[in-house]
């Protein structure tokens, strides 16, 4: 497939290190390590309360670590374009600016021209197909039509990494598997690392190349599960047998996590 | 087609009733007519001092004076407020001050200001917007302070400078409250504007006009009068709605 803004794709590896956060005195992550590869998608799944938002949060820099260290291919926050999705689009979208300026905006603050910043656009909007007038306000958009919105901001940039939280959960089925096609097409297409928070195991499990099981905690890795089906997955994928055989698996170690008692 | 017309109509019930009673309060002789004139009286009355022209001088004072404190109050709220809210600390160390004085009215301190600035222009200026400021930063200040965190949380993961996210986001969000500020403000303004014109020694103004009126007993002047005050505060405000409605327009949806 063609590349065409991305003539060296920028894929960062994420190294988690030694990782520690508290609340109120109460360890959440312990010396939490974790490798996340370059260019893949990982899907973080776990009990409730785990803390898979926050463990994407601190990654991403929206919430503070006690100690340890997060790099990006060595190189810290600071110096990686990163991207973030939240659950809620409709409080993650501005409202005062149009639905092709939200998308414009990070390029605006990078001092991009005119020019380079419509092409940007044009991509994103020629990649995520859209029909819809983008020259209308965010609330004048269905709530699908905002996500999508919200994720062709976050990869406006071309960022080395991609962070998702519940991208889905608010969404109709419909929209959903429309996310999901066009999260691995922006995958294969930039290479971009992609790490999603799931509480539903088969949107988990569809997109990810591996899927990263957490404990209750205080939090370790139960289980980090590689799922090598070919790419695209078509939304049918889900009734493959090695689709289900994962699934299952990861459904297995999940409970055997639940039932554990702390 | 009926019942558009009955929407139409439904708004212009109570005022009205109100003529409906007042015709009835005078015409039954409730109330003496040297006390209160009827309304069919003071309308023409008010028709005339517009004709003649004769409320003009003391419309404009009133406008004007009220414009001007309004106009301070603003440049110096909005960004005060701005500032305080986006500190959170430092808004908590100055929020007593805000409400206390927020909660006096206004008027009460119209002789404290009379001591400082004298029987002036400027005093009636100044003491109207005082009231309004207080408002208009208390409104600013809780705009930024709740702003959604999303918001924030977006523009800093796009690696935004300090600086823009205050610009492009903080301030956005806070507009809508912001514009609540500034409409209660002109009111209050208006209010204050209207009472120092009683009282703090004037030679114009519809707050003058009303109370002098009042002194000589020329009744029809003095309602029809209260009636043009209250038609400016009401046209003030809708004008704030309007423009309002205009600028924010994603107030209430975003």
């Amino acid at each position: 497939m063609n590349i065409p803004t991305s003539k060296n794709p920028k894929r960062a590896q994420v190294t988690i290190q030694n990782l520690c956060k508290e609340f109120g005195g109460i360890p959440l992550y312990k010396d939490f390590n974790l490798d996340i590869k370059a260019g893949k998608i990982v899907s973080i799944f776990g009990p409730n309360g785990c803390g898979k938002s926050t463990l994407i949060n601190m990654v991403a820099g929206l919430m503070p670590i006690d100690s340890g260290q997060v790099l990006f291919d060595g190189k810290t926050l600071t110096q990686t374009k990163i991207g973030y999705v939240f659950q809620n689009y409709r409080d993650a979208l501005f409202p005062w600016m149009s639905a092709w300026d939200n998308i414009a905006y990070p390029l605006k603050r990078m001092g991009m021209d005119k020019g380079q910043l419509q092409q940007r656009v044009d991509e994103l909007i020629e990649l995520f197909e859209i029909k819809f007038n983008l020259k209308q306000y965010p609330y004048e958009l269905s709530g699908g039509q905002q996500q999508t919105v919200c994720i062709m901001r976050a990869l406006a940039s071309e960022p080395e990494v991609l962070f998702l939280d519940e991208p889905f959960s608010a969404l109709d089925f419909e929209m959903t598997l429309f996310i999901r096609e066009k999260l691995q097409e922006a995958n294969l297409k930039t290479g971009v690392t992609m790490v999603i928070v799931s509480h539903d195991l088969e949107d988990a499990v569809f997109l990810a190349d591996q899927i990263l099981l957490l404990t209750r905690r205080p939090t370790q890795i139960a289980a980090l599960m590689n799922f090598d089906m070919a790419r695209p997955r078509p939304p049918e994928a889900v009734s493959d047998p090695e689709f289900i055989s994962i699934k299952s698996q990861a459904l297995q170690i999940f409970q055997r996590e639940m039932n554990r008692i702390s | 087609m009926q019942f558009n017309f009955l929407k139409r109509f439904v708004p212009i019930l109570g005022p009205i009733f109100l003529y409906l009673i007042w015709a009835t309060a005078v015409s039954a002789k409730w109330v003496s007519a040297t006390l209160l004139p009827a309304p069919s009286t003071t309308v023409m009355y008010m028709f005339h001092v517009f004709a003649s022209g004769s409320i003009f001088p003391d419309l404009w004072a009133t406008v004007a004076r009220t414009f001007y404190a309004f106009l301070g109050a603003s440049v110096i709220g909005v960004p005060l407020g701005v500032v305080l809210g986006s500190s959170p600390p430092i808004y908590k160390s100055v929020e007593f001050l805000i409400d206390f004085f927020r909660s006096t009215p206004s008027s009460a301190l119209i002789p404290l200001f009379m001591l400082i600035f004298g029987i002036t222009d400027i005093n009636k200026i100044a003491i109207a917007g005082f009231a309004a400021v207080l408002v208009i930063i208390f409104n600013s200040a809780y705009g930024v302070m709740n702003a959604k965190k999303t918001r924030v949380m977006a523009a800093q993961t796009m690696g935004v400078s300090r600086f823009h996210i205050f610009k492009d986001v903080l301030l956005m969000e806070s507009l809508p409250q912001t514009f609540i500020g500034l409409r209660t403000g002109i009111s209050l303004a208006l209010v204050i504007v209207i009472v120092a014109e009683m009282f703090i020694g004037s030679e114009s103004g519809l707050g003058h006009r009303i109370i002098d009126a009042q002194q000589v007993f020329n009744i029809k002047d003095m309602y029809s009068s209260i009636l043009v005050t209250g038609a400016l505060g009401y046209l003030l405000n809708l004008m704030f709605m309007l423009l309002e409605r205009r600028l924010i327009h994603w107030g209430g949806k975003g």
